[in-house]
This record gives structure tokens, sequence and C-alpha cells, in this order.
């Protein structure tokens, strides 16, 4: 076990009073493993994952619960511990490659920054290492690229480098951030089958946040779907998509337009939007959205349950 | 890179050129400016008024006067004061430059080594009482005109704390030259040095904080955090890095500026005859030989100091290199 998350709240104090941006999350990530975390903006994916990383730095979050990386906690671990895990044994990927390189150092010096912050190695010998895992995600000439600067790289590119980075250090846990999402499709693709081919060869287990199915269904292994800051439905890939229980879920897999059969005249979208977390309906946070929701749904919050193939809905703990 | 020099040169020339136009012309051209009505002084007779005209050239047509000051100034270098006839205007200039250059240039190093190092602390303690005890002395120093800052260091320094231990140190007003004497250049300078760049220092401090904390909210700090890197080093390496080009951007403008004269009235304060005094002595007279060199010089430090501020910039950020 890589990575077992247990009840995790993160909170933020705010002019309108407390939000609760995560509310009980659990997971477990075995070793090599890819998680796929779905769910809208606003549902806590990233949240949760920062609060692993220990990269929340807002003086007014507060997070309980336990995280336990190998068996450590990690939840109130001073600052310097976590730093020497961060980057080093569990890294992360960003969501926008753009943004996410310092625009002043070149892509090789900004790689060798971080294997020289873990690793007491010389400089050229980072620079080395630079080069061999450019070209390990497919940079065409690793050598030429370590001396250039963010802005002369495509996204793809940009965010080849940044994954490149992830690696430098062999990390047991590799931590995903919609890193597709700002990039084309066929570069996504190419971006999808690096993922895949690093879990092969760095043995690394891979938590891949998404609100993309279409990814989910082509990467992970076990999927979680999180709705306002809660899990609402987990399982293996399959079960998830060949038998969805959470109507969010089936919702999710809805408004993908299917390849077979009859084209729909309109693709179903989900009505209404994603609740504020200041003002969470009662009882069951998608109730309000939801096409099967009955009375039990507003007395209180349904609860996930512990199976491998689990939903938090009442209708479902009924049938 | 000879391109880019030979450019600015070029632009130099141009700008040069247009403010010696612009200068000339209101001294001469603009309706009452009459030149000789001033150094004549008042009450002279039309006689006397004719007079002075022919002999300082105020009767030829506007451009031949041009051309001939100009020619002066930077050909034969021999142009004299309208006001001390026989006062040669560019060694004069020359004689002021290197009294401006030492005020400033000691002020400059002085203000950013201390408003980084401001900065930098205010930033990593942002919401502390450092940082807001801090922020309060700048504003303090932002306020606080030179003139009168300069008036009370010299009552403090020159005489009523002149003979404790403190100050005694402290030279009488005027400037020493280094060449002749290195130290009594450096101790004439100091306390002038800290008047000048106490303004500055409270101006660039709390730029430099706003900077810092605006990039340490970017996503390529997230990126360092996840790295693992060390809180000091994200600060120094990628906060403050990427933060420095809105500090040079106004270093380039103030830099330029007071050396090319708007160190005036610290100049004045402190009995430094340096090219603001020259010009404002200049004006007083209407001694538009004297205005015209000055002022030369002093667009010519301008665009110098952009011209640097540019390379700078290059240096600093890699995304202006390749265009």
């Amino acid at each position: 076990m890589i990575l077992s998350v247990r009840d995790l709240r993160v909170s933020f104090r705010t002019n309108d009073g407390m939000v609760r941006a995560i509310d009980g999350v659990s997971f477990d990530l075995e070793e090599s493993e890819i998680l796929g975390v779905v769910g809208e903006s606003g549902s806590g994916k990233t949240v949760s994952l920062l609060a692993v990383m220990g990269l929340i730095t807002d003086p007014n979050a507060t997070i309980e619960g336990s995280i336990r990386y190998k068996g450590r906690e990690l939840v109130g671990l001073p600052a310097r511990e976590l730093r020497r895990l961060r980057g080093n044994e569990i890294a992360m990927i960003f969501q926008d490659p753009m943004t996410a390189l310092t625009p002043v150092y070149t892509i090789g010096w900004q790689i060798a920054e971080q294997i020289r912050a873990h690793r007491k190695i010389s400089k050229s010998k980072a620079m080395d290492r630079v080069e061999e895992l450019l070209a390990e995600v497919n940079f065409p000439n690793p050598h030429e690229a370590m001396s250039r600067y963010p802005h002369q790289l495509s996204g793809g590119m940009r965010q080849r480098a940044v994954i490149a980075m992830a690696l430098s250090c062999n990390p047991a846990l590799l931590v995903a951030d919609e890193p597709t999402t700002a990039l084309d499709v066929t570069v996504q693709a190419g971006i999808l089958d690096l993922v895949r081919k690093l879990r092969a060869t760095h043995k690394s287990a891979v938590v891949f946040i998404t609100h993309d199915m279409g990814v989910v269904s082509e990467l992970a292994d076990r999927v979680m779907v999180m709705y306002a800051g809660r899990v609402v439905e987990r399982g293996s890939r399959t079960e998830l998509f060949s038998d969805p229980r959470h109507p969010y879920t089936r919702a999710l897999l809805g408004s993908i337009p299917p390849l077979t059969g009859e084209k729909p005249r309109r693709l179903p979208a989900i009505p209404g939007s994603p609740p504020s977390l200041l003002r969470l309906p009662p009882g069951c946070a998608f109730g309000p959205r939801c096409p099967v929701h009955y009375e039990p749904c507003k007395a209180g919050k349904p609860d996930l349950g512990s199976g491998a193939h689990a939903a938090a809905c009442f209708r479902v703990a009924q049938a | 890179m000879i391109y880019a020099i030979l450019r600015r040169f070029g632009q130099m020339l141009f700008v040069m050129f247009g403010i010696s136009v612009i200068v000339f012309l209101i001294f001469f051209a603009t309706p009452g400016a009459d030149p000789a009505a001033r150094i004549a002084g008042r009450n002279a007779s039309p006689e006397v008024l004719e007079a002075v005209r022919h002999s300082f050239g105020f009767d030829r047509p506007l451009y031949v006067q041009y051309v001939k000051m100009m020619e002066k100034i930077f050909v034969t270098g021999d142009l004299t004061s309208f006001v001390n006839r026989g006062w040669k205007v560019v060694p004069a200039v020359m004689d002021s430059i290197p009294v401006t250059l030492s005020l400033v240039f000691g002020a400059a190093i002085l203000w950013v080594v201390v408003s980084i190092i401001i900065g930098i602390v205010a930033a990593a303690t942002r919401g502390s009482w450092l940082d807001k005890l801090l922020m309060a002395l700048g504003l303090l120093g932002i306020s606080m005109p030179v003139y009168w800052l300069g008036e009370v260091m010299n009552l403090i320094t020159q005489s009523r704390y002149h003979d404790s231990w403190a100050f005694s140190w402290v030279p009488p007003l005027g400037y020493k030259n280094f060449s002749d004497d290195p130290r009594g250049w450096l101790l004439t300078l100091v306390i002038p040095w800290i008047t000048l760049s106490i303004l500055y220092i409270g101006i660039y401090g709390r730029v430099l904080r706003a900077a810092i904390i605006e990039s340490l909210q970017e996503d390529y700090i997230r990126t360092a955090r996840a790295k693992g890197l060390s809180e000091t080093r994200i600060l120094l390496r990628h906060a403050l890095r990427t933060s420095l080009i809105a500090f040079v951007t106004l270093f380039g403008l103030d830099f330029g500026a007071l050396v090319g004269g708007s160190a005036l009235l610290t100049e004045v304060v402190f009995g430094l005859h340096g090219i603001g005094k020259l010009t404002y002595d200049a004006l007083q007279n209407l001694d538009l030989p004297m205005i015209m060199a000055t002022v030369m010089y002093a667009s010519m430090f301008v665009v110098i100091a952009n011209a640097v501020v540019d390379f700078v910039y290059i240096l600093l950020d890699p995304r202006l290199r390749t265009s």
C-alpha cells in the first residue's frame, strides 16, 4: 500500500463562514496502480490531492483526518520532513504547462534544480540525468531542449518537460492534476501514452485527476467519482463503466456521445449547477439535481459503505 | 548586438536633437521670450538692447543661431555664457558631471541594496509586525521631502551634534574630488547619499514587496513547492527573480532623471555643485548656452540609462531575447 487516506477533511475559513471543501474522503492506492479521480470543477478533486502533497499553504485552511504514505502519517508532519518527500517520493504534474514553469530559467536548469534538491550529485551529473529524462519523455533532441526556456516550447513539450521533472527522482507516487486539459487532443493522447509507459518503467502509482470520462476509461485501473467534496462512487474501471450505480456517475457517463447505435438528438446534460460549498443542500448534495431523489435523500447524507465497488446513494442501498 | 547598440546610439542622437530644438524654441521663439532684454537687465535703453542683441547674435535668423550654438557645443566646445561672458560652458558642465554622478551612483547603490533587502524581508514575513513596521517606515521615507530631510541632516551632523562622537567625522559641506582626496570624497558624500536614497528606499521596498507577493501566487511557485525546494530558495530564486523586472523598469526611469539633474534639491542642500545646481542657476539668469548644454547632457543620460535598463531586461527575462 503506497497511500492510504482516511476520512480527510479540509476546511477553509472565509468571510462567509467555514467552507468544508473536502468532507470525509477515504481511498487507498496500491503500488503502480492508476487511480482516476473524476468530478466537476469545485468537487474537491484538486484540493484533496494538494492536501496529500502538503501544498495547501493558505493559513485559513485546516486539514483533518489521516494521510498515510507507506505507513507514515503526513498530516501534521513538519514542513522540513514533508519537503523531503515532495518532489522526491511524491511528485506532481499540474494542469497548465504554460504557467507551471518559471519563465526565466531553462528547462534543464529547472529539472536539475529538483534533482539537486534531493540528491547529492554534481551539476554535470545532474545535467546528464536531465538529458536522459528528456529522452525518456520523447523529446526529439533532448540535449538541445535542456537549454530551452519554457516560452520556446509548445504546450505539449512543456508538459513533457514538467513530467520529466516530476519523474526526476523516481517518485513512488505521481499526482497528475488534469495534465491533459490544457492541451489539444492529439497531444493529449501522447501524454496519456507517456503516463502509461512510465507506470510500467518507473513502477510509480499514479493519481490522475480529470473531468474527462474518456481519459479515465483509457487509463485508470480504479476510479473515484467526487461531488461537492465527497466521494460518491468508487470501483474498478470496468465496474464503474459497465455498472454505474450513483445517479451522478450515470449522468456523467450519459453525457458522452455514443460511438455506436442511434445518435441521440441532443446529449443529455445534468440539470442545474454544482452547489456552492457555503450553502450545501440538506441531505445528499446531489439531491436537487438528481432524477431519482426521494424523501430519505433530504433527511441525511448517504454513506459510501465499504465495498470495492460502492456508491453513496440511498437508492443503491435500498436496492 | 552591434546592430542594437548602433540603433540605441541613433535613438540617442534623435532624442538629443529633438530636445535641443524644443529647448531652443522655448527660449527664442515663444512670445515675450527675448533673451536680449533679460541679459541687458531692467530699464536698459533701446540702444543698449540693440547692442546686446547684435553682440550675442540675436538679430540673425533662428536657424543660424541654432546651428551656431550646436556647433559651439559639440564641435569647437567654446560656447560661452551669456551672463558671465568668457565663462566657457562645456568645461563647466564637465566639472559638474563627476559631482552629480558620484552623488547619484552612490545613492543608487544604497537604495537598490537596502530596498531589495526590505522588499524580501517584508514579503517573506508578510502580515507580521515586522512587515507592517518596514512598510510604515517606507511610507515615512516617501513622505519626507528631500530638502527638509537634508536640512535636518545638516542641522544634526553639522551643528547640533557635530561635536558628539557620532558625527565628528562629518566634513563641512561641499564636494571633494575623488582623485585628490578619496577619503574626503567618501565622507562628504555619506550624508547626501543617505538623504537622497531614503525616498527611493521607501518606494522601491514597497514596490518590490508587492511584486514578490504577486509572483508568489503564480503557478510556477506551486511547482517549485511541489519540487520540494526550501522556502528560502523559492523566495530568492523563483519569486524575487521574476519580480525584479518591475523593479528595473522603475530604476531606469528614476536613475536617468536623477543623473540628468533631478538631484537638484539634494545638491543645493549639501552645497554640491552638480548638474542640477548648474541648470537651476542658468535658468535663474536665462543663461541660454548653459541651459542648452545641461539639457543636452541630461537627455544623453536619460537615453543611456534607458538603454542600460533594456540590456538588463534581456539578462533578466529570456522571453525578450528572441525578438
